[in-house]
């Protein structure tokens, strides 16, 4: 348990000792150049203002990521040099990110704590890269494309620093593994987080050429990201509520008992998760769990409790030959369409998220079927007893894996 | 569209030479060839971009044009070059429908002349001395000027090629100055539609101008198209999604209709009328929308009621019929949760119940019962009535109107009556949509989005 939690405290604790450091530092310095660090701040504020919290996105508040970096990276302003270094750069970061997170802390939402670490960590990062580097040279050593190259650079390398501490913090918190992890921030990056980088890396040059009025001219497109980004998640919520309300069209006709498709879903995106699955592989997982079922619709009589794992093999596969194509029709991904397809296959012939979907809805049916403090465990045994063609050893061991973590209870009914 | 009539080619024909008229002076210009070269490559390549795949996905269709590279070029460059800057890239663009060669000139010809003119305007403002400065923010002010010259060529020249490739109908009786007036309307409203758009790609080609002639050269200005581009993927997905999520709802509503047998396309139909009500009330667009949304799904629960009993010919006993009754509880359990049906949830609920207590399922009177839930029983009542059924035939739609306003008070909401009689005295009734069209009900197109410029060249075979 410590090991696991040794490097959350260790970046919340750097980050702490950081922030103290740099702001004793600054105040009995003083300000450099007050005008550039208020307009800098105030963009950094105003970035994480509008920051977005409540969802799973991999850079809620774009805006304050790419002005805080673009200060760390600033060399000049309107072609004077500027004097501000790395300590003025970290205080004014956290005093803005501070201000911008009244709000949210008010309102109590989002991981604030784990945010400024990230924020703050990365920012002197880049900053001890770049500032000394630039201003060591005394004349003009780092101009032109040179200076642009460079600034590219240290962005790639703090975007890569970024993604490790990311996962890091996440592997501490949940203790899903840490390779998987790395995976999907790293593909996060690719998104908007490229955009981030890009606005950072033109913002700083663009200020040394243009002064202050670059600010607002080139936060613009990175704005309209944003706005792109929420539609886009707002949609994708929609959708996967959409799916699972067609999930529930199976209970309610009366074909499976109500919050099987849901406690089958949540339990499939724990063992993928645990199997090291990447976060575009754990929707088709989850979706293809919601729909797993939804070949029943168009059966005649239903199954005596919806339990289609005790059927003879050849009914299994028409239900799910049926659940196909009725999941084909409603737009999800193709391979979504697959994992349904296939979910009744012995599972060397199986892609395998329909292992998992398999081998989770029987232990679901299992467990409904002999009630009791025993039934976790003696359905794990009867799966364990089935692994040589039905249900794949390792899925079923991740499956007792997580089960054992959870407390070997179901997930809530949704 | 059909075969390309002979005045839209004559059409095409002269914007050809115009552009061509545009062009002709380069070799007297003192020009960087290589910065056109530079900017001509890296326009086609944006639009060549879409062709691969991201992440092993599907490219996402419309990724729009990219202006900025346009716009940078009519900023940096003289009018005769910059006019240069669009022809490779429009020239050897992915085009759909045929015939290819007419479109892709009609594209580059149209391209040419509004970065023709954007650049004489910046031009004649004096932007290029602000722009190598920089003087800021005065070189907001040709830029600005410059964007709205490029957009008013663009509309101009796109409104004149859909008048005649769409032939518009022209009928002498009416008189030439209502005709104008109608066109001038749509005209403004396509100009102000992607005004917006086209500015905020005009200041990422500011931007780029500006720090393309400063020290840092070209590959900082390069960096400037990074989050544009990624605005454009996202804005690319996101329509992505909402296609799936369209298509997911229309599969619920499917599974209903096959079920019910004989109310096929009922679904859509209610659909179609309760948006009609909702727009006559005077509703705004979002609640249309949701009340569209909650016709069309508002038999959902029947996926819940045995088929047998939906499709039993002849009448049904007490006990059979409060199974059927039950659906309006199973369509709300089903769509509880799907948030953005909003104040839809309550209409499928609710829109069984009559003004007078005597509804299912709770029985709520007069405005208990909510508005939208009496919206969706006007319209479901009045779709029963003029659609032949297994067990009878249609009825007209003046004698289920009549029906209707006899029924008005008791059963049905007066005001929802009376604004169904006047919206179809206004618009008639054109049940149209069949449950098997593909565009059922995937609603009006989206706004557009800041991210993407909505004038398209009309020949550039995106939409």
């Amino acid at each position: 348990m410590t090991a696991c939690r040794l490097p959350l405290v260790l970046a919340h604790g750097s980050a702490a000792f950081l922030a103290a450091g740099s702001l004793a530092l600054t105040l009995w310095r003083g300000l450099e150049e007050p005008a550039v660090a208020l307009a800098f701040g105030l963009l950094v504020a105003a970035g994480e203002l509008s920051r977005w919290s409540g969802s799973d996105e991999r850079e809620p508040a774009p805006l304050g990521a790419a002005g805080a970096l673009s200060y760390a990276l600033l060399g000049q302003n309107a072609g004077q040099p500027t004097h501000h270094g790395v300590p003025q750069v970290v205080t004014v970061v956290l005093a803005a990110a501070l201000v911008g997170c009244v709000p949210h802390v008010a309102r109590g939402r989002g991981s604030t704590a784990d945010h400024l670490t990230r924020r703050l960590l990365t920012v002197a990062f880049a900053a001890v890269c770049f500032q000394p580097v630039y201003h060591r040279g005394e004349s003009h050593a780092w101009d032109g494309p040179a200076s642009a190259l460079l600034v590219v650079t240290l962005l790639v390398l703090t975007a890569l620093c970024d993604a490790v501490l990311a996962a890091a913090l996440a592997h501490s918190r949940t203790r899903w593994p840490f390779g998987p992890l790395l995976c999907d921030e790293l593909r996060g990056r690719l998104g908007i987080g490229s955009a981030v980088c890009a606005t950072g890396a033109v913002m700083s040059p663009a200020v040394a050429v243009v002064g202050l009025w670059a600010l607002p001219v080139f936060s613009l497109p990175l704005v309209l990201t944003q706005l792109s980004y929420r539609r886009y998640a707002a949609v994708r919520t929609t959708y996967r509520q959409t799916i699972a309300s067609l999930a529930r069209a199976t209970e309610i006709a009366g074909y499976t008992p109500a919050g099987h498709a849901r406690r089958v879903a949540t339990l499939s995106r724990a063992v993928g998760r645990d199997l090291g699955l990447t976060e575009p592989e754990l929707t088709v997982l989850e979706y293809a769990a919601l729909m797993h079922d939804i070949g029943q619709l168009s059966l005649v009589d239903p199954v005596p409790a919806g339990a289609t794992s005790t059927l003879p093999a050849e009914e299994q596969r028409r239900i799910a030959l049926l659940g196909g194509a009725v999941v084909r029709q409603t737009g999800v991904e193709a391979e979504v369409a697959v994992v349904v397809e296939r979910q009744a296959d012995p599972y060397r012939e199986q892609p395998v998220s329909a292992r998992i979907v398999r081998a989770v809805n029987a232990y679901e049916e299992m467990v409904r079927e002999e009630a009791g403090p025993g039934g976790p465990l003696s359905a794990l045994e009867r799966l364990r007893l089935a692994c040589a063609r039905d249900f794949e050893p390792e899925v079923v061991e991740s499956l007792a894996r997580v089960l054992q973590r959870d407390g070997l209870t179901l997930p809530a009914v949704g | 569209m059909g075969p390309v009539r002979p005045w839209a080619r004559v059409y095409v024909g002269c914007a050809v030479l115009g552009a061509l008229l545009c062009v002709s002076p380069v070799p007297d210009v003192r020009a960087p060839m290589w910065v056109v070269a530079l900017l001509a490559a890296l326009y086609a390549l944006c639009e060549q971009v879409p062709r691969f795949r991201h992440g092993g996905r599907r490219p996402p269709e419309g990724m729009g044009t990219f202006f900025p590279v346009l716009l940078a070029g009519a900023f940096l460059l003289p009018p005769p070059a910059a006019a240069l800057v669009p022809l490779p890239g429009a020239l050897l663009a992915r085009v759909a429908q045929r015939p290819r060669w007419l479109r892709r000139s009609w594209q580059a010809a149209q391209l040419g002349l509004a970065v023709c003119a954007a650049s004489r305007v910046h031009w004649a403002l004096g932007g290029r001395d602000a722009v190598v400065g920089p003087r800021f923010p005065y070189a907001l002010v040709p830029a600005g000027a410059a964007v709205v010259a490029f957009c008013l060529v663009l509309t101009a020249l796109d409104m004149g090629i859909r008048a005649l490739a769409e032939g518009v109908p022209v009928r002498w009786g009416r008189s030439l100055l209502e005709r104008s007036r109608e066109f001038g309307g749509a005209w403004c409203g396509l100009f102000l539609r992607s005004l917006g758009p086209i500015t905020v790609h005009g200041l990422a080609g500011l931007m780029m101008a500006v720090l393309w002639r400063s020290p840092y050269g070209p590959v900082a200005a390069l960096l400037v198209l990074l989050p544009m581009y990624v605005s454009c993927w996202v804005f690319a997905q996101y329509h992505r999604e909402r296609a799936a999520h369209q298509a997911t709802i229309r599969a619920l509503v499917q599974a209903v209709d096959i079920k019910d047998g004989y109310t096929r396309g009922h679904s859509e139909r209610v659909g179609q009328a309760s948006m009609m009500i909702a727009r006559e009330l005077g509703m705004d667009d979002d609640r249309v929308e949701v009340l569209r949304f909650a016709g069309i799904l508002h038999d959902v629960g029947k996926l819940g009621v045995p088929t047998r009993l939906l499709r039993k010919d002849g009448p049904l006993t007490p006990h059979e019929r409060r199974i059927i009754e039950l659906h309006p509880e199973y369509g709300h359990e089903m769509v509880r949760g799907i948030g953005f049906l909003g104040e839809a949830r309550s209409a499928i609920l609710h829109h069984h119940e009559r003004l007078d207590g005597s509804g299912y399922p709770y029985g709520l009177t007069g405005p208990q019962i909510p508005e939208f839930a009496r919206v969706v029983a006007v319209a479901d009542a009045f779709d029963a009535m003029t659609s032949t059924r297994s067990y009878r035939r249609a009825r007209p739609v003046a004698a289920a109107l009549e029906e209707l306003e006899r029924c008005a008070g008791s059963q049905f909401d007066p005001a929802m009556v009376r604004a169904l009689i006047g919206a179809l005295d206004r618009h008639g009734w054109h049940p149209a949509v069949t449950s098997d069209e593909v565009r059922g009900n995937v609603p009006p197109p989206a706004l557009p989005s800041a991210g993407r410029p909505t004038v398209q060249p009309h020949g550039g075979g995106r939409t």
